[in-house]
């Protein structure tokens, strides 16, 4: 082979590899170009959402809709009823699912760890954080709202509570897990019973982090809807006592969308406004704490 | 000699410890018990519907409350196609959001937008749902339905799909939804998983002069595949079990004789949703449970499966390396 030869050679393979350089840097370009197409159009949802939320909420927004109840077709009134049905529901589900999910995560981070209950509970759980909520509603309703014949606050705080748990149980564990072995072994060392070393060491380590959970609990359930259908129902009046079907603003905001009458989607509107940004800001707290302590 | 520890102090240090435990253990039989009430209590009050029409239940599409037919297959269809167009639409994306904040983002705008991503997953489903049906809904009526129907009208078999009124509900509506509101949870796994790859063997495959993407799909793919299908799996169950978003613009209409993506359709949840309440006690309220049994049973096989495959492709990993 002449040296020319050998030289046109080499320059051919230059010629390859820069086109396959060419190549594969096209192919990254764009793989990169869908990827940012890919982000902006996330947000995009994430804007629009909001936009259209804030445009039709705020009209729809007065001082009669915080302290009206709910009115008639084609009537003046407000949702008073239902940001109080739902405050309610909200805050007694939080009281009852809190204690039990925390109590069910110690024991799956400092009891039983490795255990066949603490195996089953966690895939147990699992299975609850996914179960779809308008079968936790249904099962409310088999047990609670035909045995006593009505449909009642009680019933939409316990499908609530039910949703509460395993959101704090996940949380907790985790939390639990991230506290050092040396903490513990430190406060067992110095002779504390555990039941104070995990309420004055563990826990009071992992405490923004298990709040930050409750709080993602509580906005979790804040708009939930389809477990109140059939167990809270929906109530026109205003109306403090849980054995009566209680009004809530997410069911009241499912009713008056679904409606043809024009004053009943402007509050609804008003609603979705309120709802959203109260369940935004729960998150955005949520988040601000754990920063500050991370 | 020390003065020994103060006898009771001792005693109740166990005793307390007991109770403690007893309550922690409690919490967790709690969980437990709270799911075995859910399957027991639903197939209870499905019996009826169960015991009349059996597995068939599954593959009937009458939908009578009426004369009291009950068969579930409408449904069920609109539940898992729903799922599936959401499925198309979100994992490509949530792997472009995952792919742009773990290797693309500046530092600083990591963080926000991740929270951006994943406050769309705190909307409440009511709001996609109010807004789907009286903002969304329409705009994809006017400009995706109508020159979409413009254009395949004449084809045949195909032209299918599309026909139906232009007011912007049906399947396809609600797979759109669905598929924005599992985005973030698919994308934040991905990008959790994507950023626990070790750095060395991504700047291994850096050094040797390979591009972002080569690294993404040759290094961090196979490396995090596991997690990424746990992620479509999480995602898939989210979209099934969702109630309100397909409820509002699904349009609640019995019918399979239509397979057009713009027709109004039914889904499980949605048929809950809207006739439960209104059922009287009887064969239709029921059949109504017997549906969302098989909704719980779906999305238990789903996580399951996943969580076996997960178990499975992690140990395969292990082998390899």
């Amino acid at each position: 082979m002449s040296t020319g030869q050998r030289l046109l050679q080499a320059a051919d393979l230059n010629q390859v590899r820069q086109s396959r350089y060419a190549q594969r840097k096209r192919v990254n370009g764009v793989a990169l170009t869908l990827s940012l197409m890919a982000m902006t159009f996330g947000l995009f949802w994430l804007f629009w959402i909001l936009f259209e939320t804030i445009r039709l909420g705020v009209g729809g927004l007065t001082l009669d809709t915080l302290t009206q109840i709910t009115p008639p077709p084609n009537d003046a009134g407000g949702l008073a009823n239902a940001i109080y049905g739902s405050f309610l529901m909200v805050l007694l589900a939080t009281f009852v699912g809190t204690p039990i999910g925390v109590m069910a995560g110690i024991y799956l981070a400092e009891f039983d760890t490795k255990g066949a209950l603490a195996q089953t509970t966690r895939f147990v759980n699992d299975i609850l954080l996914s179960a779809p909520s308008i079968v936790i509603g249904l099962f409310v309703y088999a047990v609670v709202v035909t045995r006593f014949k009505s449909f009642s606050g009680y019933a939409g705080i316990m499908s609530l509570a039910l949703i509460v748990i395993p959101v704090v149980i996940r949380t907790t564990e985790n939390m639990l897990q991230l506290v050092p072995p040396g903490l513990r072994e430190a406060a067992y060392a110095l002779g504390a019973p555990k039941w104070k070393v995990i309420i004055s060491i563990t826990m009071k380590a992992a405490r923004a982090g298990i709040i930050t959970g409750i709080l993602l609990a509580v906005a979790r359930i804040a708009g939930e809807t389809a477990p109140l259908l059939f167990t809270a129902l929906s109530n026109q009046f205003w109306t403090s006592s849980l054995s009566e079907p209680m009004a809530s603003l997410p069911v009241t905001i499912f009713k008056f969308a679904m409606s043809p009458y024009e004053n009943w989607q402007k509050l609804a509107w008003a609603g979705v406004f309120i709802i959203t940004m109260a369940v935004l800001a729960l998150n955005i707290l949520a988040r601000v704490m754990t920063r500050n302590k991370s | 000699m020390t003065n020994p520890p103060p006898a009771n102090a001792r005693r109740s240090g166990p005793l307390a410890d007991r109770i403690f435990g007893w309550l922690a253990k409690g919490a967790a039989w709690l969980t437990l018990g709270a799911l075995l009430a859910i399957l027991v209590s639903l197939t209870i009050s499905a019996w009826p519907a169960i015991s009349k029409y059996g597995l068939g239940f599954l593959a009937s599409t009458t939908w009578d409350p009426v004369k009291e037919e009950f068969g579930g297959l409408v449904m069920i269809y609109g539940t898992l196609m729903t799922s599936l167009i959401a499925l198309l639409i979100a994992v490509p994306v949530s792997f472009g959001i995952a792919l742009f904040l773990t290797e693309l983002s500046p530092a600083w705008l990591k963080r926000p937008l991740g929270t951006a991503i994943e406050l769309l997953a705190a909307i409440p489903s009511i709001v996609y749902g109010m807004w789907g049906l009286l903002v969304f809904g329409p705009l994809l009526a006017t400009y995706v339905q109508q020159p979409l129907q413009a254009m395949f009208s004449d084809v045949p078999y195909l032209g299918a799909f599309f026909s139906g009124p232009p007011v912007g509900i049906g399947i396809l509506s609600a797979g759109i939804i669905l598929a924005i509101m599992i985005i973030p949870f698919i994308a934040a796994v991905m990008r959790d998983v994507f950023e626990v790859t070790p750095t060395l063997l991504k700047e291994s495959a850096y050094g040797l002069g390979a591009t972002t993407w080569e690294v993404v799909s040759t290094v961090v793919l196979p490396y995090t595949k596991a997690g990424v299908i746990g992620g479509i799996m999480l995602g898939l169950g989210r979209a099934i079990g969702e109630t309100m978003a397909v409820t509002f613009v699904i349009g609640n209409f019995n019918q399979l004789d239509s397979l057009s993506l713009f027709q109004a359709a039914n889904s499980i949840t949605s048929a809950l949703a809207n006739e439960f309440a209104e059922a009287g006690a009887g064969l239709h309220q029921a059949a109504l449970m017997y549906l969302g049994l098989v909704l719980f049973f779906i999305t238990f096989v789903i996580l399951t499966l996943s969580k076996i495959l997960l178990a499975q492709l992690r140990k395969n990993e292990g082998a390899k390396t």
